[in-house]
């Protein structure tokens, strides 16, 4: 873990204790996932107790105490997505990559998140495979894009594919601009 | 001196291939010498995702759907050279095959009203230029310039305008508490935590027309009394954040935010806090504990925000969607709003038409219109071959109206008497391959999942009413069972501390209020009848219908599906593990749902399922 980027990311924000949950995302978002050394710099930086930060990191779901594979599987399970397939979709994922949702595989390759509502309802059942968005997803598209990350393939989105939701802001690490 | 066109390019659907359209429609333009003279403009959400990317040609508004990078050479060449249309990428109706040229003429858009959505998908959110042009911050001009804050408070009460969020609390009266409360800081807050699951009107608000939402929240913060606004953003949406953000850098060079706004003395600022994931912080007091910085857990309400809110101090909260209905307003007259709508509930709602519907997408309707013009005008009616089952509102506050109410008009009173509620404007239409069991328990496991904990009702009564829920759509219902359901639900609905809670149980007494035969069935016949609760069902090839074509062979996971082509297949029910890929697939109907008692298996269903009394997580 890089603690000089953590305190970095702490004193952008003056050090102010009410910018925690701020605070929490940007570490994750440097870090991909909250390690312990990470949650006790910032409670000591922040002064307060190590279980105030690890409540408010267990309370919100958009953290995470473990690491994540390197590419990440989320399954729209939105009641849009839910009554169009969602669920199939998952199961077919899980079964593709044989890890149950909220889970790594052995190799590390891949996380599958089931997450609820990305918002782009009217496209479901959506998936999101490493930021990219893809919409009115079918059990066998699913099975073949994973193939194809786990053959290393480069793949542009396929054209006709219809695919426009808010993509998260793009992790990364070379590009983080120092906060303040 | 802005440059004069002759025709603007919108292209919408953000999201998608947009990018790449626009670099080559401009690329294009270029080409053939036309940069001069037409625009490309990346617009909002249009809200018909369907049809997408969209494309629309101004002034003439000719309105192409599903426009490819291919199409463009043609459509310069065609609509911006020649003034024709090209007829393959304009609309059609679905049934009738007839084209609609001008999108203001398709069903979709001919039965909305777009008042809070005006912008959207019209101008580039990025611009305030295009904003001021479109009669952008001329309200906040007239209110600095013109009216006292009683003066605008009165307006908005007269308008009308009730909380967008879903409770529907009185805009105006809101915004008078909080004026009158005793304090010298006080503060305004958008909410933009749209966590509701099928919804995302609030996301293309943001996305689409961020300097509304800025417009709105300056004014309010005018009217109340204060110089510090927040927007609380959702953590799934970047693109929101970026361009609220970068909406706030542009007004400030403009002078519209800031010190001395518009050199009228009044000093106003606004910062954007993005959430955390945590569906209980659209909650009010929960969403201010977030803004502290702290867990987001709700209190009690004793003492209402509007008085001791974010940090103890006063602060008058609103949806998204109600800020951005404040400039229009405070333009055209509080009179003018109270004369769109109903008796009680004035004005439009942006819904999120979704589900099993022909055209889902992102709507805006006055308030009073039935369901079913919803459903059947602008949706265009479930897909091919299937029966409208329930309408869902509320998000997981709300509660499944049944196909037979579809008369219903869609306002307050009226969606919270049939047991459901207006909420923040997801509207799931469901068909009859969707259980209500099934949704009962898809929004208790939800609910389960984001309650967080502070009350014992909420916490356990959820988590008991789960385990009810499941153990039924797993065979394993009772007798009893409805009524241990009823009393529970109940109870959490009069215990709970907070909204979260009180509105927990609406989905379950909704589906028992209207489709109590469904869950009757599935305990007493143990079937499904949608088809969906798979510990209850089992899949049959019918021999009649089946021409061989071997497509459910090739969808089946388990390789459990044998046959010859052009002979009726079969499915092996040891390896059947009711997926549905199979069903999904068939175009000849030949595939039927039927009781898992109507087919010979093993004991525990021959599939590897075996019923858990821990399926709850």
């Amino acid at each position: 873990m890089n603690a000089q980027r953590v305190i970095e990311i702490i004193q952008g924000y003056d050090g102010d204790p009410t910018a925690s949950l701020a605070i929490l995302q940007d570490v994750q978002r440097e870090l991909k996932y909250l390690p312990r050394e990470a949650l006790e710099l910032i409670a000591q930086q922040l002064d307060m107790p190590v279980g105030y930060v690890y409540r408010l990191a267990t309370f919100f779901k958009v953290f995470s105490l473990q690491p994540k594979g390197e590419h990440i599987c989320k399954i729209c399970l939105g009641t849009a997505c839910h009554v169009k397939g969602g669920p199939l979709i998952l199961e077919t994922m899980e079964r593709e990559l044989g890890v149950k949702a909220g889970n790594t595989t052995a190799d590390g390759k891949f996380s599958v998140e089931g997450v609820r509502c990305l918002g782009a309802c009217a496209l479901a059942p959506i998936i999101v495979i490493d930021d990219e968005p893809l919409g009115q997803m079918t059990p066998d598209a699913v099975v073949t894009r994973v193939r194809q990350l786990r053959a290393g393939e480069v793949v542009k989105i396929p054209a006709q594919m219809p695919v426009k939701v808010a993509v998260r802001e793009a992790v990364d690490l070379s590009a983080v601009p120092p906060k303040g | 001196m802005a440059e004069l066109y002759r025709a603007d390019v919108l292209v919408s659907c953000l999201h998608g291939r947009s990018p790449e359209l626009v670099s080559a429609l401009k690329q294009e333009l270029d080409r053939r010498g036309l940069a001069g003279e037409v625009k490309v403009v990346e617009t909002g959400c249009r809200g018909f995702c369907t049809m997408g990317p969209v494309l629309t040609i101004q002034p003439n508004g000719i309105f192409y759907t599903d426009v490819q990078l291919a199409d463009v050479p043609e459509i310069v060449e065609e609509t911006l050279v020649k003034g024709r249309a090209v007829q393959r990428l304009l609309y059609k109706e679905p049934a009738t095959r007839k084209v609609i040229p001008n999108y203001d003429a398709i069903p979709f858009y001919s039965k909305q009203m777009r008042i809070v959505l005006r912008n959207c998908g019209m101008i580039d959110p990025q611009s305030i230029d295009e904003y001021i042009a479109v009669g952008g911050y001329e309200a906040l001009g007239k209110v600095l310039s013109s009216m006292t804050p009683e003066q605008v408070i009165a307006e908005v009460q007269k308008s009308g305008l009730r909380g967008r969020g879903g409770a529907g609390f009185a805009t105006g009266r809101k915004w008078e508490h909080t004026r009158k409360a005793a304090g010298e800081v006080k503060y305004v807050i958008a909410n933009g935590d749209e966590g509701d699951p099928g919804a995302f009107m609030d996301r293309a608000l943001m996305e689409g027309d961020p300097y509304a939402v800025l417009e709105g929240l300056t004014i309010g913060g005018f009217a109340v009394g204060t110089q510090q606004g927040y927007i609380y953003v959702r953590d799934e949406y970047p693109l929101a954040v970026q361009n609220l953000r970068s909406a706030i850098d542009r007004a400030h060079e403009y002078g519209l935010l800031g010190s001395d706004v518009l050199g009228s003395g009044f000093d106003f600022d606004i910062r954007i806090v993005r959430g955390a994931g945590a569906f209980v912080c659209g909650e009010s007091s929960a969403l201010m504990q977030s803004l502290e910085g702290k867990v987001g857990e709700p209190r009690a309400k004793h003492v209402h925000a509007t008085d001791r809110g974010l940090w103890d101090r006063p602060s008058c909260l609103n949806n998204v969607e109600t800020w951005a209905n404040i400039p229009p307003i405070m333009n055209k007259g509080g009179e003018w709003f109270a004369s769109i709508g109903t008796e009680r509930s004035k004005g439009t709602k942006a819904f999120c038409l979704v589900g099993k519907v022909r055209n889902p997408g992102l709507i805006e309707v006055p308030m009073g219109i039935t369901l079913r013009e919803i459903v059947d005008d602008i949706g265009g009616g479930p897909p091919k071959g299937r029966e409208i089952k329930a309408v869902q509102t509320g998000g997981p506050s709300g509660g499944c109206i049944p196909a037979s109410m579809l008369d219903l008009p869609v306002d307050y009173e009226s969606l919270t008497e049939a047991g459901s509620m207006m909420g923040s404007g997801g509207m799931i239409v469901m068909d009859d391959r969707t259980c209500m069991v099934d949704i009962a328990r898809y929004f208790i496991d939800f609910l389960k999942d984001e309650s967080c904990g502070k009350c014992s009702t909420c916490r356990e009564g959820i988590k008991r009413m789960l385990e009810i829920l499941t153990n039924i759509s797993a065979g394993l219902g009772k007798p009893g069972d409805i009524e241990v359901l009823e009393s529970l639900a109940k109870t959490v609905q009069l215990a709970s501390l907070c909204g979260l809670g009180k509105s927990a149980p609406n989905p379950v007494l909704s589906t028992l209020h209207y489709f109590r035969e469904e869950y009757e069935k599935h305990i007493a016949e143990q079937f499904c009848p949608a088809g969906v609760c798979r510990a209850l069902i089992a899949y049959q090839v019918v021999a009649e219908k089946c021409k061989g074509c071997g497509l459910c062979i090739k969808a089946c996971p388990q390789e459990g599906i044998s046959g010859t082509a052009r002979q009726p297949h079969a499915i092996d029910q040891v390896k059947c593990i009711q997926c549905g890929a199979c069903f999904e697939v068939c175009r000849l109907d030949a595939i039927q749902v039927v009781p898992r008692s109507a087919v010979t298996v093993g004991s525990n269903g021959g599939n590897g399922y075996k019923p858990v009394r821990e399926v709850v997580r």
